[in-house]
């Protein structure tokens, strides 16, 4: 076998340091994930117990819980769905089924741009149109701060979704006579319902995090909800008031319910992994 | 799929439809553009489709209205000003937004210098050298660092990472490099170089998922050529990155766009203070963040509206700032279809 001449050894010894770096890059990354999720798992579990889960917020030294802020974040996460899927599934089936002309042209760039437009800008937009008009906060203005976040990933994962459904599904229904509204509502969107069922679920994993447009719409509340019109608690806003409080038994309420909105994030994403697995 | 279409059966028949579709009659010249099938069912579904995306494009100019309007007593006052005062005193009535532009600027461009090489790195590693069994688990773990919340990011952020910069990063950083200006100051764990370090983890996933994209989406053809010439499999590399500029340089101002409007996590290590100091370790405060701390305490009109105006050009900048990067992006994914989805 030929000996490699020296430029040789160097340019495979590059090649290898290189290939650890990035290794090294992703050892990282995938540390910090861990080291995070330890942090969250180890401090939450500490202060979490039954009672924790169904009080309502008390003062320093009396215990109390986020019951209120769990099912805050429900009623929050209901009103952004009510809202906010179908039209989101809407939009993506028209850029889908009719996303030729400028007009879609331009509502795909919207949809694309929307997505990454900073969630407090959304908050300031509808506190200045829902909440400035009802004069006070309440939970109807943060769902629907939320449902505006929402939209846009809705709209996207359906469309690529539709996409991925195959041509000769359309052409045999569009060949048994059958309208254009009815191919896509009776064949095209079931064949993609699973694709469009992932999409939603993600778009609910992402808000259900959002703390920013909930500070001046839905504001927060020491109580449970009784109606829309009021302001609501939400386990988010809750997390950070405790979390920029001087109180330590605060501090480890904030790691509870970090740990319980974890893992309702955390199954979500596992979920829609499991299930994007079996199909694709 | 047989439930769905199930129902749809019940209201197929033209006829049950047809009454109520009357009020579109007046429209029978549109109605032939917006279908050139000539089917009611078909008109009355394409238009609410319409409707739908035509809501979408409405949002976004009530958006730009109402920032702006909401925005005009403080541009009326302060003008172009505005941008370069660096004197924000409720008490006084003045504000100005430059140490919010400042520090906006300076944390988001600490993110972009750590996470741009961590995100080149792990995307490579896991497009180019990582088998596949192992690249989809890792791959679902880093898209997991994204799905974690602004807030919980800042939970950690006050109580993990800023005690341990404040203990075992910062002192030695002072020590060594303390002729700079840029690490002199009392040393406190909150600051613009902790608000930098929570946004560069934040933006990771964000930029490495998009050249992920990217790097795929160049064609085999090129590695296949570089390996033939005797490319070894770094070289091989940097002819895909060559390739795929363009695009890696859209998911870097992506994550530009993310850095700047991130609020929460931000909001909570930075510290908080209006002030534009060169040195990394003394508090700051972002656009966003001074949006987020004080909106609600904004009694004066003219607070709130210099509050709704740093919201406004937050969101012009965002705006262009995506648009752009959608823009290189695409002219390298395009290619290849199903892609661009992963943020």
């Amino acid at each position: 076998m030929r000996t490699l001449s020296r430029t040789d050894r160097t340019r495979r010894a590059a090649s290898g340091v290189m290939t650890m770096l990035t290794a090294l890059c992703t050892f990282v990354a995938v540390g910090i994930l861990l080291i995070i999720l330890s942090y969250i798992a180890m401090r939450g579990l500490g202060a979490l117990n039954l009672r924790f889960l169904v009080d309502t917020p008390r003062p320093v030294g009396e215990g109390g819980g986020i019951g209120n802020a769990i099912v805050g974040s429900a009623v929050l996460l209901l009103l952004s769905c009510v809202v906010g899927i179908p039209l989101g599934i809407a939009t993506g089936v028209y850029l889908s089924e009719y996303g030729g002309g400028m007009f879609a042209g331009v509502v795909r760039f919207l949809v694309d741009t929307l997505t990454g437009i900073p969630s407090i800008v959304t908050g300031v937009f509808v506190y200045a149109v829902v909440v400035l008009r009802m004069k006070h906060f309440s939970a109807m203005a943060g769902g629907i701060a939320l449902a505006l976040i929402m939209i846009p990933i809705v709209a996207r994962t359906t469309e690529e979704m539709i996409r991925l459904v195959p041509h000769s599904l359309r052409e045999g229904a569009l060949a048994l006579g059958a309208p254009q509204w009815r191919v896509t509502l009776g064949v095209i969107i079931p064949a993609a319902a699973s694709g469009i069922a992932t999409g939603a679920m993600l778009a609910i994993a992402r808000v259900s995090g959002e703390t920013a447009p909930l500070l001046f719409t839905a504001f927060g509340s020491r109580f449970f909800p009784r109606n829309l019109n009021e302001p609501i608690a939400s386990l988010t806003v809750q997390i950070y008031n405790y979390a920029i409080s001087p109180y330590d038994e605060w501090h480890a309420q904030a790691w509870a319910a970090t740990l319980v909105l974890m893992t309702l994030i955390l199954s979500i994403n596992i979920l829609v992994r499991f299930l994007t697995r079996q199909k694709f | 799929m047989k439930g769905k279409s199930k129902k749809v059966k019940g209201k197929s028949e033209e006829g049950k439809i047809f009454p109520f579709a009357f009020f579109l009659l007046p429209f029978s010249g549109w109605r032939r553009r917006l279908s050139p099938t000539g089917n009611t069912g078909d008109t009355i579904f394409r238009a609410v489709m319409f409707a739908a995306a035509l809501f979408v494009l409405l949002i976004v100019i009530a958006m730009i209205a109402a920032l702006a309007s909401h925005s005009t007593l403080s541009i009326r006052q302060f003008g172009f000003g505005f941008l370069t005062s660096r004197e924000w005193n409720p008490v006084k009535d003045q504000f100005g937004a430059l140490a919010f532009i400042y520090g906006t600027v300076a944390s988001s461009l600490i993110a972009l210098l750590i996470s741009v090489p961590l995100s080149l790195g792990i995307a490579i590693f896991l497009v180019e050298q990582a088998p596949h069994y192992l690249a989809r688990p890792i791959t679902f773990l880093i898209e997991l660092l994204a799905a974690i919340p602004s807030v919980v990011y800042g939970l950690w952020g006050i109580f993990v990472l800023a005690p341990f910069l404040r203990v075992h990063v910062e002192p030695p950083l002072a020590r060594w490099f303390g002729w700079l200006p840029l690490f002199q100051g009392p040393i406190t764990g909150i600051g613009l170089l902790t608000g930098g370090i929570i946004l560069a983890i934040m933006v990771t996933p964000i930029i490495s998922a998009v050249v992920r994209d990217v790097l795929s989406a160049v064609p085999n053809t090129q590695r296949e050529a570089a390996l033939a010439l005797g490319a070894t499999k770094w070289e091989t590399t940097l002819v895909v990155l060559v390739n795929g500029a363009p695009g890696i340089a859209g998911a870097v101002i992506l994550g530009l766009g993310r850095a700047i409007g991130e609020t929460m996590a931000v909001t909570m290590v930075i510290g908080n203070r209006p002030e534009i100091s060169p040195s990394l370790f003394q508090p700051s405060y972002t656009l966003a963040s001074v949006i987020a701390n004080e909106f609600t305490e904004a009694t004066a009109d003219i607070y709130l509206s210099s509050l709704v105006e740093l919201g406004l050009i937050l969101f012009l900048v965002t705006f262009v700032v995506n648009a752009v990067a959608r823009l290189l992006v695409w002219r390298v994914t395009r290619r290849t279809a199903g892609v661009g989805m992963a943020v």
